[in-house]
């Protein structure tokens, strides 16, 4: 079964769309939409520069990730710019540098796919890969939910009651960064953030508590790869944007249908 | 669950009250280029209720997060209990509009709640009613008797309260002092409150600190509104019968309107018990014999 390359296509991107909605109520809730575009211009960098030393590429996009967000809060600790000012310099400065780094690398590097996403091109061990690391993120993800959402709703109280909210944000930053390299070969760099934040917020209207609205953003982002796959085969687009696109469509037929006849909840 | 740690080096220049919850000696921050606070000194024993007053910017959060061990002192030492269970209410909760959350979710924040222990907690506040509203619905007394209620389900050690009467009505306010007071006799807990309201302090507060960078003067609530300290600190605002609020507490309104008063009949107003001071509840039993009224409010 996982000879067709569509079935392949399709798991890879129902594993992203699975990891990437609950991590993106979480960017929603706390306005980071900035970041994962940032974490997402960082992972070119980091494919650039694994391709150069060649080194494992999930690794290098992970060391870059994390050197970015280490770079950021260094910067927003001691330095005297705003949040957006240094996201803008760290998003658009890795893209650059990324962007030159593969013009050295030759042509070694597909920049189209990297950009797009090339989710026809998922192997079998890609998907192997993938699945693996959706595991454990997963896995870590459940285990600092509720310190993460106290941190979220308050990290004064989270502070004050023990709840770790810095272990718990600086172990979310890193679930992103390696969400963010799971995700490339789907989406590609440009639209990943697409993929945190449109489930998200097609959620949210139908929910009434947190939990509830990451299951709901799982629902819609899975409904976007199916989407995005068959508009991609049957009108032969590329399928990164097909998937965004998909994406969209969801969010706007979730505003336009009735539901209870009320506002949002809470 | 008083001991205070026995590995640390400090003990010698902490320990020696067993009692204490928590304890700052001549504790002091340093940050960007100036002293936040410097050479506090504050305890609090389980039971004592400690209300730090001060102007803007004069470290009252800082002291708190001293305390609480949320920033390390650059001088001085800071020490708390082991393990010691905090319950934090703060000055506000701006939760994001994409953010679904209930109150019963909320009371789950950071510690597992069975459902008739968040109903009863929500209950003692007078909100049960509310589980299943929205945080984002809720009105700045309803938020902050859920703030409490959620606090008071940890059953903390060490209950700290940062400006839990504002933005709420004096009714309000009074009744959020009430609720304090009997969770204080109920728990035995160690209460500090902040305020920025250098009128109306809690009446059942045992001592007051008031800051402004260190700590100006302390002492009972009518002992530091007659220190030159405080009125040099807060001159011409504290007119000197506002400086400490008492209430008789002899009444309380309950969710529905009606009235409970504190022999425990229910009446649709108040005014049938006027002024009815022969009535204390058990929340007053530890009110001072003296009930010399400065500002009396009801």
């Amino acid at each position: 079964m996982l000879d067709d390359f569509l079935v392949r296509a399709l798991i890879g991107g129902l594993l992203v769309a699975v990891l990437a909605a609950p991590l993106g109520c979480v960017v929603v809730w706390r306005r980071l939409a900035y970041f994962g575009d940032t974490l997402s211009h960082a992972a070119l960098l980091g494919i650039a520069v694994g391709t150069l030393l060649s080194i494992s590429l999930p690794l290098a996009i992970l060391l870059v990730c994390v050197a970015v967000a280490l770079i950021l809060f260094a910067l927003r600790k001691h330095g005297d710019l705003a949040s957006d000012a240094i996201l803008g310099l760290l998003a658009h400065g890795s893209l650059a540098l990324g962007l030159v780094a593969i013009a050295l690398a030759g042509q070694r590097i597909d920049l189209n796919g990297l950009l797009f996403g090339d989710i026809f091109a998922i192997s079998r061990s890609d998907l192997f890969i993938m699945g693996g690391g959706a595991i454990i993120i997963l896995l870590t993800l459940g285990s600092i939910w509720n310190d993460l959402l106290a941190a979220t709703v308050s990290p004064e109280i989270a502070a004050a009651e023990d709840a770790r909210p810095q272990r718990a944000e600086m172990i979310f930053l890193l679930l992103l960064a390696l969400t963010v390299a799971v995700a490339i070969k789907v989406v590609g760099v440009l639209l990943i953030t697409a993929m945190l934040i449109i489930p998200a917020i097609t959620a949210r209207r139908f929910a009434g508590g947190p939990e509830t609205m990451a299951v709901l953003a799982i629902v819609a982002g899975g409904g976007a790869i199916c989407l995005g796959l068959y508009g991609s085969f049957v009108f032969d687009t590329p399928a990164g944007p097909s998937i965004v696109v998909g994406a969209c469509a969801l969010f706007l037929l979730a505003r336009i249908i009735p539901y209870g006849g009320r506002r949002p909840n809470s | 669950m008083l001991d205070l740690p026995q590995h640390s080096p400090r003990r010698s220049a902490v320990g020696r009250e067993p009692r204490a919850l928590a304890r700052m000696r001549r504790a002091g921050l340093y940050a960007n280029g100036r002293w936040l606070v410097r050479g506090i000194d504050l305890a609090i024993a389980p039971g004592e209720i400690v209300t730090l007053v001060g102007p803007n910017g004069s470290g009252k959060s800082t002291t708190v997060k001293l305390l609480l061990g949320l920033e390390r002192p650059s001088e001085g030492q800071v020490a708390r209990a082991r393990d010691l269970r905090v319950g934090y209410v703060p000055q506000r909760l701006a939760i994001d509009s994409n953010l679904p959350l209930k109150v019963a979710r909320f009371m789950r924040l950071t510690r597992a709640l069975s459902h008739s222990d968040m109903v009863a907690a929500l209950d003692e506040t007078g909100v049960a009613h509310l589980t299943e509203a929205p945080m984002r619905a809720l009105s700045g007394g309803e938020m902050q008797r859920v703030l409490i209620a959620r606090a008071l389900s940890l059953k903390p050690q060490l209950l700290v309260l940062d400006e839990p009467a504002q933005g709420v009505d004096m009714a309000g306010a009074i009744a959020i002092y009430d609720l304090i007071a009997a969770a204080r006799q109920r728990l035995g807990c160690g209460v500090l409150l902040i305020s920025h309201d250098l009128h109306l302090v809690m009446a059942q507060t045992d001592r007051v600190l008031c800051l402004n960078g260190h700590v100006c003067c302390e002492g009972t609530p009518e002992a530091v509104s007659e220190m030159p300290a405080y009125r040099t600190l807060f001159g011409g605002e504290a007119p000197s019968g506002l400086a400490v609020y008492r209430h008789q507490h002899d009444h309380r309104h309950l969710p529905d309107g009606r009235v409970l008063h504190s022999d425990g009949t229910v009446t649709q107003t108040c005014d049938t018990h006027e002024c009815s001071h022969h009535h204390h509840d058990h929340d007053c039993a530890h009110h001072h014999a003296d009930d010399q009224q400065a500002g009396k409010v009801r």
